[in-house]
């Protein structure tokens, strides 16, 4: 499967995480950063609460006539003379673009930031094909350069890197001889990246929000990079996933603000583009063929579920900017290139729960997620039936779980069981008491008491204390 | 008014004295409390890990167990937001689905009882001590309840509060997650308590029995001198 990453199991990969002393340093850095960033562009709106509820109705609207959409949008890019491509798997999708690439004899290709294309594996579909292919957003960049390191976050791919690793990379790999200074560092890309976008025979980007009314793709970056791939190559491939559109500008105007403002604690970024297939007679730039794929890969699975919501992402990564699991753990830990809150709903989704079922499992509900997601996924709730379906439908509970669970039912369904149980509960746990405390409990206590002490039952429960009293009184 | 207390399946037999607390306070504010006795868990263990089969006979038990209560008043967010959530275990069975919305309709948090029921901010507690308050998550976020306890609080003579820094993060208790996924549970405890130790309390308060139990018993283990106290039992003091 593309998405995933690594052959690690779960705990082995958190083992690793937790390890990595710098990793955590730099997220929660990111996250206390971010959180401040966030809190003032939402307090800048006004009532934040009211363009949540606006967005969520809008991604509802669009997914619950998406097919007619997807029509309009597919009508109008033909209609300025591009080429759309339905990929219902992520081969097809590699098949038709490697396609391309042969027919163009593309030697070099130039890519914007697409997570899309990393859920694809694309790039090496087209590395396989003998194309050079370069990344061109910064950190995407720094991971090619460093191995084909996988991304952690989904809007800031090198988020466990710092600057010093990064001008490691750069001496290693392209003989970088500067400081570890941002600028320089920067510059130093700026430079090398020039001279590829200029020979690059195509360019590949990922896909914001398409929009319906006008064939219309738009891309939202920082660092102009989407633009220039867009403008020099001769062809423009673009990549997006099917639920990635709004039916007129005037949604992609909110959406990309509540993207901007929930990425990143911008306004807007420093560059947002709106591109209309290839170049009209006259223009002076722009590709002269234009290509859009649009991917299912298990999304019309998701339609009409009741994850469905779970397609209202719009990819700002909000929701892993909170996440207090991410934090420590980091994005590698998922085993998927879509990692947080939202890598936790969308990868069993995506590619099952064989590869992922842990993941719904890594959360402790808190729903910091759900509270900060723009287009209002009820991210933690989305979690829980998961957890739903893999006990019920998949019946992959552990036969001690499953019993702990139908005693426990039984327990709290019947009055007398459960106040024999707490009854009994001093003398159960008496063996493993000491000075008032549990250090070392039995049975699903245990992994309680390897890193906490667990309180002794009362000896007196709440249920006696009340009977005996003269006030009040069982009802 | 009379109110019907639900314990927790943790106060009942960990924590009683919480109970006490609460029994009291209310008492004080002219409140008669009775205890439906048929009363055990709200399910949420067996929720959240994704059994909802069994949780829907738990939910269909504490239903009938509250039916004739006009207020159910709980020390435990987490235990409250569990009875609002059952009207989703019935999307597909009306009959108790709408019982289901009646019972979340009727039971309150504590302090949030006390604030937007009984309209009192001040319950003439006293405690002198340095203390900071942990905002539990599914109290906070899911239920909304976030300014009663800090209202209470502010009006309890001699308590010197600090704002806990990242107070809005979870403590890494989440039910079986504490179990089931213990070394990421163990860094968020941890880093919960060096937050707290910024603040230089002398007491953490919070009205969770859940989260308490999670922050105290690695404060334990780590032999720390921070006390974890309820909220019901720094309301109810006064000294």
């Amino acid at each position: 499967m593309p998405m995933k990453i690594g052959d690690v199991e779960f705990f082995g990969r958190v083992d690793k995480g937790l390890r990595n002393s710098f990793m955590r340093n730099a997220v929660v850095s990111a996250q206390e950063r971010l959180k401040g960033a966030k809190l003032n562009a939402a307090e800048e709106l006004g009532d934040w609460e009211e363009w949540r509820n606006l967005s969520e109705e809008i991604r509802q609207h669009t997914l619950e006539n998406l097919d007619y959409y997807l029509e309009e949008l597919t009508e109008n890019v033909c209609k300025q003379g591009g080429h759309v491509f339905f990929a219902q798997t992520a081969e097809e999708a590699n098949e038709y673009i490697t396609r391309v690439s042969k027919e163009k004899k593309a030697k070099k290709i130039i890519k914007s930031k697409s997570m899309v294309t990393e859920e694809i594996s694309m790039n090496d579909a087209l590395e396989a094909l003998g194309c050079e292919v370069i990344e061109s957003d910064l950190g995407e960049y720094i991971l090619q350069l460093d191995d084909h390191d996988p991304p952690s976050h989904i809007v800031a791919p090198a988020l466990h890197k710092n600057k010093e690793q990064i001008r490691e990379t750069f001496s290693e790999k392209k003989g970088y001889k500067k400081t570890s200074k941002p600028e320089e560092l920067a510059l130093f890309a700026r430079e090398q990246l020039r001279a590829d976008f200029l020979s690059a025979d195509i360019g590949i980007t990922g896909c914001n929000f398409a929009v319906a009314e006008s064939g219309a793709i738009s891309l939202v970056t920082n660092e102009g990079n989407a633009r220039l791939s867009t403008s020099l190559p001769k062809t423009q491939i673009t990549v997006m996933g099917m639920e990635r559109i709004v039916p007129t500008w005037e949604e992609l105007d909110i959406l990309v603000s509540m993207l901007c403002r929930s990425a990143v604690g911008q306004k807007l970024t420093s560059y947002i583009t709106g591109l209309i297939g290839p170049k009209d007679k006259g223009d002076v730039d722009g590709p002269e063929e234009f290509h859009l794929v649009i991917l299912d890969n298990g999304r019309s699975n998701i339609l009409g579920t009741e994850f469905q919501s779970a397609l209202h992402c719009i990819r700002c990564a909000a929701c892993i900017n909170v996440c207090p699991i991410y934090r420590h753990i980091g994005g590698h830990s998922y085993g998927s290139i879509y990692p947080g809150p939202i890598g936790a709903v969308l990868s069993p989704l995506l590619g099952g729960y064989e590869d992922y079922k842990e993941l719904p499992y890594a959360s402790s509900l808190c729903a910091a997620c759900t509270e900060a997601c723009p287009v209002k996924i009820p991210l933690h709730d989305l979690l829980v039936k998961h957890r739903r379906n893999i006990v019920e439908e998949h019946g992959k509970g552990t036969f001690g779980e499953k019993l702990a669970m139908r005693g426990f039912s039984l327990a709290a369904s019947s009055p007398k069981i459960f106040s024999m149980g707490s009854k009994s509960a001093p003398t159960v746990m008496s063996p493993f008491i000491k000075d008032g405390k549990v250090k070392k409990g039995p049975g699903p206590i245990k992994p309680w008491t390897d890193i906490r002490d667990f309180p002794e039952p009362s000896k007196q429960s709440f249920r006696e204390w009340f009977k005996k009293r003269d006030k009040g009184g069982d009802q | 008014m009379k109110v019907s207390l639900f314990i927790t399946c943790l106060g009942d037999v960990f924590y009683p004295y919480v109970g006490k607390d609460t029994v009291e306070i209310l008492e004080r504010l002219n409140c008669e409390v009775v205890f439906p006795k048929n009363q055990t868990c709200c399910g949420q263990p067996a929720y959240n890990s994704g059994y909802h089969k069994e949780t829907k006979d738990v939910a269909k038990h504490m239903i009938k167990t509250f039916e004739q209560s006009d207020y159910i008043v709980s020390p435990s967010g987490s235990c409250v937001t569990m009875f609002h959530e059952y009207v989703h275990l019935f999307d597909h069975d009306k009959e108790w689905q709408e019982k289901a919305q009646s019972l979340a309709n009727r039971t309150f948090e504590f302090t949030q009882f006390i604030v937007d029921v009984l309209k009192v901010e001040n319950v003439g507690a006293s405690f002198s001590k340095r203390a900071t308050y942990h905002t539990s998550c599914h109290m906070s976020r899911l239920l909304g309840v976030k300014d009663a306890p800090m209202k209470l609080l502010e009006n309890v003579k001699g308590l010197e509060l600090s704002n806990l820094p990242n107070k809005e993060i979870c403590c890494g208790f989440g039910g079986t997650f504490s179990v089931k996924m213990v070394p990421i549970s163990e860094q968020m405890v941890n880093e919960k308590i060096e937050h707290i130790e910024e603040t230089d309390a002398e007491v953490l308060i919070g009205a969770d029995c859940g989260c308490l139990m999670n922050i105290g018993g690695r404060i334990e283990r780590q032999g720390k001198p921070i006390k974890v106290m309820h909220i019901a039992q720094v309301l109810n003091s006064r000294g």
